[in-house]
């Protein structure tokens, strides 16, 4: 997937109150999610960010909470990917799990600036920056997690086990691993 | 090569005789959970699965506890879709009444067990440590394969080892300890890491402390906090109506390896309070004396036991609150607050001008129940601090142990049990 866009900047430690105040989580629609996306860091966010546009961050991206509404949130918001030094574990699965692209790529954290126009190829790693002519290669995900990624999340994964299980084995409380 | 406590649970989970850290493993969970917040997803996406239904309804629990009672009519209705949800599947449902803040509830209601993998759609599962049961924080897409699958797909964590020496002073307890190892470490500092807490320090700490440790683990971006099961908490599962038999008393192999090991001396500590707004911004309490406030919490999944109200009570007995403060109790649970009824504690608080509430996360997450207006201040038991997680962005929350958010109330101003 080719993604190209403006980037917004954060900050380090961009925790998932910021992403989306849990103020506005009593709901699990994504469109009203998106509207309060980002609102505690940057109030004007929802209302400058451009469909495919991209978020660069600095640390520990998504630290915090489990809310899996914060990718919805982002993703509502017409964010393409986030690119940041490191993301925070739950944030990171929630992200994967239904497909936000993610890369973590330090020498593009720091290298890319508010405003710049970017270009992604997701597949790759690859990261273009069409304002400076830079270029990044984002760190490759482990196998396992690139088979989620392909097929677009958790889900249609957890389907496919579902099924393999059905043609394997006979329904029971069995589960693949365990004594 | 010796394992970890993390590894052998894990170990156990994916039925190898040993795993390493960095590798994927596919873990059989013995219990999900999630909250309305995250069960309202759970629920939608659950329904949505080709072909999925509930491998065994018993290991699913949600817990109305973050919005509860309903704040608003949004909370009121994701909390009936998880009602009707719970209903239709026949799974583990705490509601209004019956219910308590998730991580104090369910170790009370014995569905923790030492050796138990658990999933949770809240970042604070990693409390169930306190037992040594492995408890970790997912999202509610997790959740849902969990349910499905039974299964959970995990990378091994490295793990770090903290060594809590010496014997900590009065008023210094497992919050303190935790959030002076936050302070040093930083909020990054075990990420994706098991933590694991040792040390003869604790031997002076109870349970309770271990449950605050553990709570706070995801602060610092861990994936899960550890004590080894030991005799106390054989008698907490065994209180609890917990199992016991099949029960995984594990320790670290003394040849096991860790990705760091950190030691602190708690013999000179104080009482420590993190500042707006990370975790990671601790100070002795005493270096932070004096700013004044207008608002206190105490309870929560971080202290929310019948032993952090007993603390809280210590100091509030015979004071009275700040005319400037108002203070919140929330008990962690049902069974907490009647036992602190019938210890007499919740006649102490409400003597003491305290307003009590029943079980919720509310003003923790901003949700309600204390929230914060425009550059208000507020002394915390809760976990997390980060800007306007309690109300208006400008709001400020101190991280404080129950005898500082306690003290801290009758002073008007962050204070010591010393200094009042």
């Amino acid at each position: 997937m080719i993604l190209r866009g403006k980037v917004w900047r954060f900050g380090d430690h961009v925790d998932t109150d910021a992403i989306i105040p849990a103020r506005h989580c009593n709901t699990s629609d994504p469109a009203i999610l998106a509207q309060h996306c980002m609102e505690d860091a940057d109030p004007g966010f929802v209302s400058k960010v451009r469909w495919g546009d991209l978020i660069v961050a600095g640390t520990n991206f998504g630290c915090g909470s489990s809310r899996e509404v914060a990718p919805i949130a982002i993703r509502g918001a017409g964010v393409s990917a986030v690119i940041a030094r490191s993301f925070a574990r739950i944030f990171f699965r929630n992200a994967i799990n239904i497909g936000l692209p993610i890369l973590e790529c330090p020498e593009a954290a720091e290298g890319i600036r508010q405003g710049d126009e970017i270009e992604v190829d997701t597949g790759q790693g690859l990261i273009r920056n069409l304002t400076t002519g830079a270029g990044y290669q984002a760190e490759p995900f482990p196998e396992f997690l690139q088979r989620i990624i392909d097929r677009g999340g958790l889900m249609p994964f957890v389907e496919e086990q579902l099924t393999a299980r059905a043609k394997d084995d006979p329904p029971s409380g069995d589960i693949r691993g365990s004594n | 090569m010796g394992m970890t406590l993390a590894e052998k649970i894990l170990a156990a989970h994916c039925g190898a005789g040993e795993v390493s850290p960095g590798q994927f493993i596919n873990a059989r969970v013995d219990l999900v959970l999630a909250s309305e917040l995250s069960g309202v997803l759970v629920a939608e996406e659950f329904e949505k699965l080709r072909g999925g239904k509930i491998l065994d309804p018993q290991k699913v629990v949600f817990v109305m506890d973050h919005f509860t009672p309903a704040k608003d009519i949004q909370s009121a209705e994701i909390v009936r879709r998880c009602r009707e949800f719970a209903r239709k599947h026949g799974i583990r449902f705490y509601d209004v009444g019956r219910a308590g803040i998730q991580h104090i509830l369910l170790p009370e209601q014995g569905l923790i067990s030492p050796g138990d993998l658990i999933a949770g759609a809240d970042s604070h599962t990693c409390t169930y440590g306190a037992l040594g049961a492995f408890g970790t924080g997912v999202g509610s897409t997790d959740a849902v394969a969990a349910m499905a699958l039974g299964e959970l797909w995990l990378r091994v964590p490295e793990s770090a080892l903290f060594l809590y020496h010496g014997r900590p002073p009065k008023w210094v307890g497992g919050k303190d300890l935790i959030l002076y190892t936050i302070g040093a470490i930083g909020v990054e500092g075990a990420r994706y890491q098991a933590m694991e807490f040792t040390g003869e320090a604790l031997d002076f700490l109870g349970v309770a402390d271990r449950f605050t440790m553990a709570n706070m683990a995801i602060e610092a971006g861990a994936k899960t906090g550890l004590f080894a099961p030991d005799e106390k908490v054989r008698e907490f599962v065994s209180r609890a109506g917990g199992r016991l038999d099949g029960a995984a008393y594990w320790s670290s192999d003394p040849d096991a390896e860790y990705a760091a090991v950190y030691e602190y001396d708690t013999t000179d500590f104080e009482p420590f309070v993190a500042e707006p707004f990370l975790p990671e911004n601790v100070r002795p309490v005493s270096q932070v004396a004096g700013i004044e406030i207008d608002q206190v919490v105490i309870g929560m999944c971080t202290n929310g036991t019948l032993d952090d109200l007993r603390a809280a009570a210590e100091i509030l007995r015979g004071r009275e609150v700040h005319p400037r403060v108002r203070a919140i109790i929330i008990p962690g649970s049902q069974k907490v607050y009647l036992d602190a009824v019938r210890e007499g504690l919740i006649e102490i608080f409400i003597t003491a001008k305290c307003a009590v509430s029943t079980s919720t996360c509310g003003p923790c997450l901003g949700g309600h129940m204390g929230v914060l207006a425009q550059g208000e201040r507020c002394v915390s038991t809760s976990n997390r601090n980060f800007r306007g997680r309690m109300g208006h962005p400008s709001s400020e929350v101190y991280l404080a142990n129950p005898y500082v958010a306690a003290a801290s109330a009758v002073a008007g101003s962050i204070a010591s049990p010393d200094m009042i």
